[in-house]
């Protein structure tokens, strides 16, 4: 069985995925992992996962086209600039 | 080429990265396999000259120092054929074809250990160029591949770091140990300038082409100059090639090396390839009973 192996660096980072491992059992797969990726203290946790309990997803298909969960939604470039040349002039008139 | 094959091909040489499921052109996925077979070969054959002598080391801390090399390299072995696997091919598959002399391993592992001496050369200056073209790795289009990769080059660093503590620890003993030192040198220096490959110029190499390494062979040999012969020189030792020197534009330029030697000896004709071959043999035949029982109980 092929076992994925993510580690984990230092308390608080994230996992990354490191590399895999073949093994008959979880027992080897451990054995295995550790021998890989934590012989010289280089990892503070790992996850070993069979290979088919992992579920991908990879196609991000947004049907609807919802902008607003994006920073491209979002044109506050131009409103701003519209917004300060609105207040310039303004000052410009109060001020006169 | 198809029109998929020629996005793909765009792809990598934009510095696109490819997983393990995606799809990819047969010719890609044939070259990917024959590299990385390399070099889970060359990583599994290399531990053969240093195991030659662990029962010899000069102390404990040596014994030590090598045994755990050993087990890097073989570690190394095992996440490379696993990343073969992956691409399509066995590694029961992968480990016959190595017995029976039909895939290839690196030329440096053909050669005799003869002394102490050759042990500091090998994990100094062998594992040196064997890391310039890891390190050039990292950057493969071959995700799963370069990952791996990040571990094998940290490991192999304290392999370097061994083998000059090796080498400066008898230069600064003996005439008779700053000799061992030389005469290895001397007999390994060919070889190191074989290692990289003949100067294929990078854009007709198709490793290159795919982006699976991400340098040329000069590229990895003017490198390792640049960056070895001042400290071999520093230490006293003479390089065994008069041509040798670097230019103003800093190029070195050196003897051309021998490529009849290193087809020679790849193709299984060095002085230990089949000795080593038979070891190997031998070893899976002696150790078949074990993996028959771990597998049976993990069934």
């Amino acid at each position: 069985m092929i076992y994925e192996v993510f580690r984990q660096e230092r308390k608080g980072q994230p996992f990354q995925h490191a590399g895999s491992v073949e093994a008959p059992d979880h027992a080897f797969a451990d054995v295995y992992a550790r021998e890989q990726y934590g012989r010289r203290g280089e990892s503070t946790a790992l996850w070993v996962v069979p290979r088919e309990a992992i579920v991908e997803v990879e196609e991000f298909v947004d049907e609807l086209n919802r902008n607003y969960h994006r920073v491209d939604g979002y044109s506050l470039k131009a409103k701003l600039k519209e917004a300060r040349e609105r207040v310039g002039s303004a000052l410009v008139a109060r001020d006169r | 080429m198809t029109e998929r094959e020629q996005a793909f091909l765009e792809y990598v040489q934009s510095g696109g990265q490819v997983e393990v499921g995606d799809w990819m052109p047969d010719d890609y996925r044939a070259k990917l396999v024959k590299f990385i077979e390399m070099h889970g070969n060359s990583e599994l054959m290399g531990v053969l000259p240093e195991r030659e002598w662990i029962l010899r080391a000069p102390t404990l801390q040596r014994k030590l120092a090598l045994t755990a090399k050993v087990q890097d390299e073989v570690g190394h072995s095992q996440l490379i054929y696993r990343v073969v696997e992956d691409l399509g091919k066995p590694r029961e598959q992968c480990l016959d074809d190595l017995i029976s002399g039909k895939a290839k391993f690196h030329n440096v592992f053909h050669y005799p250990t003869r002394t102490w001496g050759d042990v500091g050369v090998i994990a100094w200056l062998v594992d040196a160029a064997a890391i310039i073209s890891q390190k050039a790795l990292l950057k493969c289009s071959y995700a799963p591949y370069a990952r791996i990769m990040k571990k094998i080059c940290w490991e192999e660093s304290f392999h370097i770091l061994h083998g000059r503590d090796v080498v400066l620890t008898l230069m600064n003993g003996t005439d008779e140990q700053r000799e061992l030192v030389q005469e290895a040198l001397t007999r390994w220096w060919g070889p190191l300038m074989q290692f990289h490959g003949n100067p294929i110029p990078k854009d007709d190499d198709p490793m290159y082409v795919w982006r699976i390494k991400s340098q040329g062979n000069e590229e990895a040999r003017q490198q390792f100059l640049d960056g070895y012969v001042p400290q071999i020189w520093e230490l006293g030792l003479t390089v065994p090639d008069p041509k040798l020197h670097e230019n103003d534009d800093g190029v070195w330029e050196y003897t051309e090396p021998d490529w009849d030697e290193l087809l020679s000896v790849v193709t299984g004709h060095g002085p230990k390839s089949q000795d080593r071959l038979d070891l190997r043999r031998r070893a899976r035949e002696h150790s078949a009973w074990v993996r028959s029982i771990v597998l049976q109980q993990a069934a």
